[in-house]
This record gives structure tokens, sequence and C-alpha cells, in this order.
């Protein structure tokens, strides 16, 4: 049932891509998102300058355009700066991103502003009393983050968070049309040749809603735990 | 220092020419863009084949590099072999003016002429500008045969753009088009080889004019790598003498 | 400064990219993106409003099939429900022959209903939300009057949704021009379809893309602007009597 006229294998090595894109794409979402939303709440306007200017335009244009951008572009950018490396100083380096790796920094790029957003929200909605009781106490600010601040904004963070996985994760279909072998470019490069997209777009289609019922009720879990101490919510 | 020094005996007056950027070479990645039957395509296992795929390992097993291929859609094949992605690209690139002020290009390696091919119950001899006149036009994005199109008869007709030309055949089955313009063989094999339906081929093979239609499909590198082309010319010039061209060409083609 | 202008005069003479004809490719792109999502908002708005009350209805053969619609539309990527039904529509037998195929021999009808069932889909669970949101002493004070359920769901639930959904709803439309770009990946020329031809065409990505981004950019905007605008009228008509 699994083989799907020989291309069972691919399909199943194309989810894998789309998981692993998804998931170190949402690592690398959730660490420029912290790091966004910490230079959005600092009174320095170069950080606080940046971080808007970040959110506001990777939200105002389409992923799919924003990744021919950088998929395409970016290696272009890197390439200009290896060049000059190499003409005045006689630095050969060359860096080269393969499809993959520039998927992950795409979308995690894209998804860092959205996350920046989740997480200042977040953040904000931490009782300042709770820090200042910290600092009081003698933490340092590292273990007032990590005591505190962290678990407590997790809890005003994880439906955000939620919603923003499960639109990162069909985000990742997108790559399919830039090049990269997920799951939807196996299954339209399979319909093309056969001749049945049903038999092929379909069983994609499941594994997406797979995907996002076993995310939800991760979610769910995860939920209740930092819940805990706030009673029925 | 020692990999400029090698590097630049091998290649000689070419790479005292270009040794601001030498590299030694030991691994070539080419950029193809599948599938395009018969010359790069991918068996539903996932191995690559075909008449390009298997005259660019034999190049590059006469040169004594190793090959690695990478996918990449047609229309931004030339902006990443620029970026680097990859060394080369050898993906039934017709050579042509338009492209030569991008790209270096090999010797060419072979010719393939375009031609027009629609369902055989559309009842035209020739494509022209009468014959068109409000038809939907089918091109992949980005190919010479899409250039041609856009210049010639898009005032006349509807032309739709394809990523892949396993697209355009689909939606000539599904009737969406009314003809299409593609490279000779893939037409051949991909349409009108195709049992389940009827399609032929319109007018004859189209080579001229030259600023579009070049001269003949070429392996495409960046401009600075003369040394790197030179090797894969002495390479297929190499291929040609010993039969082994003939060979593939005879697996893909047939027997002329 | 002089460096800047100078620079700027060098970009439009020697420019081969920004030529009336590109141009040209860009405007229609930019016709096509707004048509397609104005169409698929509005009637996705209409389908919406309808699926929303049932979703919320308490019989269980009223409210599961539209959460099975939601939940399929919402959980999978548009792409795929666009390749579904642009792709798929042709293996219905007969359908060249049918008086429907002028309309999905064209690209623009499969996209449209990919778009708008999509659309309809988020939009009925942010009217869903806004409806159960509806507070009880609203529902209690209805009742009192001795109103009917449906004239209840008129005049009371149903404005009162509206207003509550506006912010997200104007997410949505922002998300729908955004992912409308995909609508190349079916020949449409789009904005995003134009970009890439002018792309495939001059080996470059970073002029038409980035041109692309900034008229996405500025809708986004205009969008934003007019919920903003929106809102602010609506709740000050609607803004509690209290001095």
């Amino acid at each position: 049932m699994l083989d799907l006229q020989g291309y069972g294998p691919r399909l199943i090595e194309g989810a894998g891509v789309t998981v692993q894109l998804a998931v170190l794409s949402l690592l690398l979402a959730i660490a420029l998102g912290l790091l966004t939303a910490t230079a959005k709440m600092s009174r320095h306007w170069l950080l606080h300058g940046t971080a808007t200017v970040y959110t506001t335009l990777i939200r105002g244009v389409p992923d799919l355009v924003l990744m021919m951008l950088l998929f395409y572009g970016g290696q272009i950018g890197v390439n200009a700066i290896s060049d000059i490396l190499y003409y005045s100083y006689d630095i050969d380096i060359y860096i080269n991103f393969n499809a993959f790796a520039a998927g992950v920094l795409t979308i995690g790029f894209i998804f860092g502003a959205y996350m920046g957003e989740t997480f200042r929200g977040a953040f904000m909605a931490v009782d300042n009393g709770q820090i200042e009781a910290g600092k009081a106490y003698g933490m340092s600010s590292a273990l007032v983050f990590r005591r505190i601040r962290f678990p407590q904004m997790m809890r005003h963070a994880l439906p955000g968070l939620s919603n923003n996985w499960m639109v990162l994760l069909k985000t990742t279909a997108l790559v399919s049309v830039i090049g990269l072998t997920d799951m939807v470019r196996v299954a339209a490069e399979a319909s093309r040749a056969t001749h049945e997209p049903f038999v092929f777009l379909i069983p994609v289609a499941v594994a997406y809603l797979l995907i996002a019922s076993v995310s939800e009720w991760i979610f769910a879990r995860l939920q209740k735990r930092y819940d805990i101490g706030f009673g029925e919510q | 220092m020692k990999k400029l020094l090698s590097v630049s005996l091998i290649g000689l007056a070419v790479a005292a020419a270009s040794s601001a950027q030498a590299r030694d070479y030991d691994q070539v990645r080419i950029g193809v863009d599948v599938p395009y039957v018969p010359m790069e395509f991918r068996t539903p296992e996932g191995d690559l084949t075909g008449f390009d795929i298997d005259l660019g390992n034999a190049m590059c097993e006469e040169i004594g590099v190793t090959c690695e291929w990478i996918e990449q859609e047609w229309d931004g094949i030339i902006p990443g072999l620029l970026s680097r992605n990859y060394d080369a690209v050898m993906s039934s690139m017709t050579i042509n003016d338009e492209r030569r002020q991008q790209v270096l290009f090999s010797d060419p390696y072979i010719t393939m002429p375009s031609a027009w091919f629609a369902a055989s119950d559309l009842d035209i001899d020739e494509a022209n500008e009468e014959t068109l006149e409000g038809l939907t036009i089918g091109v992949q994005r980005g190919t010479l045969q899409d250039n041609y199109v856009t210049d010639n008869y898009s005032s006349v007709a509807d032309i739709s753009r394809y990523s892949t030309a396993d697209d355009m055949v689909l939606d000539m089955d599904a009737q969406r088009l009314d003809i299409v313009f593609l490279d000779f063989p893939i037409g051949q094999s991909t349409l009108v080889e195709n049992e389940d339906a009827d399609y032929t081929i319109v007018g004859e093979k189209i080579t001229e004019p030259k600023e579009y239609f070049g001269d003949g499909f070429g392996i495409a590198f960046r401009q600075r790598d003369e040394a790197l082309a030179e090797k894969f010319n002495e390479a297929l010039a190499t291929l040609q003498e010993n039969g082994t061209y003939d060979e593939i060409h005879a697996r893909y083609f047939g027997e002329e | 400064m002089l460096d800047i202008s100078a620079w700027f005069n060098d970009l439009l003479s020697g420019n081969l990219i920004f030529t009336s004809t590109t141009l040209g490719y860009y405007w229609t792109g930019l016709v096509t993106t707004t048509q397609l999502v104005f169409l698929s908002l509005v009637i996705g708005l209409v389908l919406a409003v309808p699926l929303a009350i049932m979703r919320s209805s308490r019989r269980k053969w009223i409210s599961l099939p539209v959460y099975a619609y939601t939940y399929v539309f919402r959980g999978t990527p548009l792409l795929i429900q666009l390749y579904i039904i642009y792709y798929g529509v042709v293996f219905f037998d007969g359908i060249q022959e049918s008086f429907l195929w002028p309309i999905f021999r064209e690209a623009f009808y499969p996209a449209l209903i990919a778009f708008t069932l999509n659309t309809a889909a988020y939009t009925t669970e942010i009217f869903r939300g806004a409806i159960k949101a509806t507070s009880k002493g609203e529902i209690e004070a209805a009742r009192a009057y001795g109103m009917s359920q449906s004239l209840m769901m008129r005049r009371i639930i149903i404005p009162s949704a509206f207003r509550r959904a506006l912010p997200a709803y104007g997410n949505e439309v922002i998300f729908m021009l955004h992912a409308s770009a995909i609508a190349s990946v079916v020949t449409l020329m789009d904005l995003t379809g134009a970009a890439r031809y002018v792309y495939s065409r001059f080996y470059t990505p970073f002029e038409p893309f980035l041109f692309v981004a900034a008229i996405y950019l500025c809708l986004t905007f205009a969008i934003l602007f007019f919920f903003r605008f929106l809102e602010k009228k609506l709740l000050a008509h609607l803004k509690p009597q209290t001095p």
C-alpha cells in the first residue's frame, strides 16, 4: 500500500525532509524571536529600531517572495563578501548553503519576526514585581531570566507559539517551489509523471493533518505543564 | 598556494590567464533541472538518468573528478550557477548570445532543434501569427522558447509559462493548452510517443534565428572558470573519438 | 548626496530590467493579484457567515461536517489544495466537454476556488470564536425581551460578533494577500509570477523580487490602515453608552 507506484519510499523521505525542516526552522525562529523580543523591549534606539524594522518588513511581504529573495539573493550576498575578502586580502573562504540549509535559514528568519511579537507580548505579561523580587533576593539577571521570566513567559507564549508552529509547518510546503525535495515536491513530481494527482497529493495532505494533530496534542501537554500553579484555566 | 600552483600547471596557458581564481576542483557540482525526458529525469526510485547525466558522468570520469548533480528549477538555474550553488550547468542549455553575457559555455555537445507540438485535431500546418491567433501556448519559463514566443506572439496568443516540461504535458492532456513550443526530442518523447493521446509536430523543426536558437547545447560555467571549461572540452573530444559518446547517444536516441 | 543622485541616474539609464515592458508585466500582475484576493475574500466571507452559525450549532450533525471542512482546509498547506483543485479537476470524466470547462480551463478559476475555500475555512473559525464569545448577559437580555432564536442571531449575536472578529479578520485579509503569491505555480501571472518571469529572463533576483516585495508591503499597510479605520469607526458606533 505504501509503494505508491514506486514513489512510496521517496515520499516518506520527503516527509522526513518536511519534518526536519520544520523543526530546525522552529528552533531558529524561537532563538531569533527571543532576541527580537529582547531588542524590542530595549531602551536603546538602535536595537529597538532594528527589531521593529525587521518584524514590520518580514510580516509585510509574502513568504514565497521572501524565500525567493533570500534563497536566490542570499548566496549572492555571501559571495560578494567572500569575493572582497579574496581579492583584497587573499583570504579564500568559501561558504555555500545547500538547499536545505538555505530553507531552514529562510523559514527561521521569516518566523523569527512572528515569534518576536509573540514573545514580546508574553514577556510583558509577566508581573514586574516578581522580577524585582528575584533581584531583591540577589539573583543575577541570567538567573532571573531562567527561573522567573522564562517559565512564566512560556505560559503566555504557548498559544501564540503553537499557532506560529502550525503556520510554519504549512509554509514548509513552499520550499518545493524553489527546488527543495520535500514531500510536496515528490508528490507533485509523481503526479505529473503518472498523471494521477489524487494518489499522491491526498496522502501528503493527510500527512500534514497527522503532523498537525500530533503537535496539537504535544502543545496541549506543554500548556498543562506551564499552567501548573495557576489553577484551572 | 600549492593548490594554486598545481592547477595552473594543469591548465597551462588558460590558467595563467585566469589565475585570479583557480580552484582545485576534485569535486564538481553540476546543476540540472529535472525532469526533462530523455535528457534528464528520475526513475520512480529516484535515480537520476538521461543523456546529459550519462554524458556528464562519463566526462567527469574522463577528467578524474567526482561529480555531484544538484537539482535546480530552470528559472533559477543561471543565478544558481553565478551564486556558486554549483560549478557547472548541464541541463539541455542552448548556447546563445544572451546567455554568453552571463556564463561561459563549453563546446556544444549536441544540437537540438525546437518544435511546435499540438493535438492532431488542432489542424494547423504551420505556426505563425495567423494560425496561433487566440490560442493558448505553453512554454517553460525562462527558456529560449519562452523568449521567442514572448517576443513574437504575445500580441496574438495567450502564453502560459510553466516551471517544468512535465507540467506542460499534463496541461496539454487536460486540454488547457492548445499548442506547446519546446525542444524537439522532449516533445517527441513526452507527447508524440505518448500512446494514450494523439499529438503531432506542427510544421518543421526550428533552428533559426540564431539569436534565439543558438548553437546547440553546452555546459555552462562561471566566466572565470576557464580552466574547468577547458577540461570538459578536452574530455568531450576524447569521448567523441573513442566511441563512448555514440554509445550514450544510441542509448537515448536510438541508432542514427 | 551627489553620489546618490549619480548612482540613481546610472541605475535608470543602463537599465534593462525596469523597462516599459517589464513594468507592464508588474501592472498586470498587480491587477491579477488584486482580483484574485478581493474576489476570494468576498465570496469566502459570504460563505463563512452561515458556516460559522452552523459550526456554533449545538446539534452535532450540523456542526461536525463544518468542523471537518475547516479542520482539513486549515490543517493542510494551501499549495496542496491548489494542486489538488488545479490538477485534480481535469480528471473528472467529461469535464472538458461540459459547460464548466471554459471556467476550469483558465488557471484563474481553479486558483480562485482554492483560495476561496481556504479563506472561508479560516473566516468560519474566526466568526465561530466571536459568536462563542458573546456575553451571556446579552443573550439573556434578548431572551427576556422575548426575541426568537433567529431574531436574536440577527440583531444581537451577529452584529457584536462581527465587531469582535474585525481585528482577526484583518489579519486574515493580509494572510490571504500573502498566500496569493503561490498562484504563480499554476501559470498565473500575478505579482510574484511577474517577478519570477523577469528574474528568469534577466538572471537577477534582487530587482524583481525587491520591487514586488515593496508593492506587497504597500498593499499590506493599506489593508492594515483600512482595518484600523474600520475598527475605530465601528467601535465608536458600538461603544457602551455609559458616560
